[in-house]
């Protein structure tokens, strides 16, 4: 039980931590940042990486965005399976639903309750 | 009388004055090193407005009103109002116009709007076609972020080459005759592009504009570095006063200790702004509050003060252009009160 915690902590980590060094060390945006994770979730699951690293280490490779991209080439593969060429297109948005909508819906209500402040004030 | 000498330099023989000035600064910047200097400090960086932008336009009209007030003059008094800001279209500026029944020249360069403005205003008044201009400009570090980099709400981190955009204002009121405090001479800057693109690096940008119109100022008023008690850069920051004195020292100008950068000295160290402050508020700001103050206890005779600009488009960077910088300089004495 213990040791998963650490496992997840670990990996999740990592990965943010690959982001942070991009902010630092490169002029990407954060928004490439972003997109490239996203892809890069995307190739390492058709290339049959992904998967491996979620059993070793759950939450810490599914919630980064990352985790994001492997879903929507999961989504693709499978509906492929079932409805062949039309799965291309609807795989993605079918698994990846849930989330979309949870992050429209969240970032609606926490828009109606907060109002934005500057920044580090100290 | 020939009034220019050299290819960019003006001199004024009436020498307007500055009768009066204000500045307001945010919370983070009410605690750097402008603390005892500023005149009113604000308490929430909205300023009880609803938006960033409304603020910005509030804190800069609070400026204008209270430099008028400071210079002993009615507003019906003020006949030419100069400035601009950073937001699109300079609305800041011209929307605080329209609260004063006078006639507005809205400007914009960057970050050097204050001496842009300073040396406009001199102008008008050396030539006699006005008697009393308010020059004023400012910048809101939260509004400035949502236009020109991503909005706070997206949570984005700063990188470490970023400079702070002050959240503040400062307003100077010229006429022509009341104090000891004057403008005596002001080189306009040329457009200097040394094909810098990173957006993050401002101060690296500006340095060479900065380098062009402080040698322009120095050999067209026949000085050196030496001859003045303080010589202010806009807001080239850490890295980029260190490359301005670079630069200058490549062109056999020394940059002694009577030298500083309005970014540079703004901020403490332990405000984690990083390179330090800019914005169009940092410059007028500096001067309207430690260098007039400091003028008036007679602690600096003479000042050139070369506020910097950055004259780049969100569009512009986002289409791969470099970013062309400029600065203007204004040279002013004065002695007690």
């Amino acid at each position: 039980m213990l040791l998963m915690y650490v496992k997840v902590f670990l990996v999740g980590g990592f990965i943010c931590m690959l982001g942070q060094i991009l902010i630092i060390k490169t002029k990407m945006t954060s928004a490439r940042i972003l997109v490239s994770f996203v892809v890069a979730g995307a190739i390492l699951e058709g290339l049959g990486l992904y998967e491996p690293l979620i059993n070793f280490a759950a939450a810490g490779a599914t919630v980064p965005i990352t985790g994001f991209g492997r879903n929507l080439a999961k989504g693709v593969i499978d509906a492929i399976k079932e409805k062949s060429a039309l799965g291309i297109f609807s795989g993605g948005l079918t698994a990846t639903a849930a989330g979309v909508a949870a992050s429209v819906i969240f970032a609606y209500i926490f828009a109606l309750i907060f109002s934005s402040k500057s920044k580090n004030t100290k | 009388m020939k009034k220019k000498i050299g290819n960019q330099t003006i001199i004024f023989p009436s020498k307007p004055c500055v009768i009066g000035f204000y500045t307001v600064g945010g919370i983070k910047e009410g605690k750097g090193n402008l603390q005892e200097y500023l005149d009113f400090i604000l308490e929430d960086d909205n300023f009880g407005e609803k938006t960033f932008e409304k603020a910005e336009r509030k804190i800069l009209e609070e400026t204008m009103t209270k430099a008028i007030e400071k210079s002993k003059l009615k507003p019906e008094d003020i006949d030419m109002l100069v400035g601009g800001d950073l937001l699109n279209q300079i609305v800041a500026s011209s929307f605080s116009a329209r609260e004063f029944n006078t006639s507005f020249l809205g400007l914009y360069g960057a970050c050097s709007t204050m001496a842009e403005s300073i040396a406009v205003g001199a102008c008008l008044i050396d030539g006699q076609f006005f008697k009393n201009v308010l020059c004023s400009t400012g910048s809101h570090f939260s509004s400035a972020e949502r236009q020109y980099r991503f909005p706070l709400e997206l949570g984005n981190q700063r990188p470490p080459c970023s400079q702070w955009t002050v959240t503040g204002a400062g307003s100077t009121v010229l006429s022509d005759k009341g104090s000891k405090i004057r403008v005596v001479s002001s080189t306009f800057g040329k457009v200097t592009d040394y094909g810098i693109k990173d957006v993050n690096n401002m101060g690296a940008a500006m340095a060479p504009a900065a380098m062009s119109s402080f040698v322009a100022h120095f050999e067209a008023t026949n000085t050196k570095p030496s001859d003045y008690d303080l010589i202010l850069t806009g807001d080239l920051g850490k890295l980029g006063s260190e490359i301005f004195i670079d630069l200058m020292e490549n062109k056999n100008y020394k940059m002694g200790a009577n030298y500083s950068d309005c970014g540079h000295m703004f901020f403490k160290n332990n405000q984690k702004t990083f390179q330090g402050a800019s914005g169009s508020g940092c410059s007028a700001m500096v001067l309207n509050s430690y260098v007039f103050k400091q003028m008036q206890k007679g602690k600096f005779k003479r000042v050139l003060f070369g506020a910097t600009g950055a004259l780049l488009s969100t569009t512009s960077s986002q289409q791969g252009d470099s970013i062309p910088g400029i600065c203007h300089v204004v040279e002013f004495e004065g002695g007690h009160e």
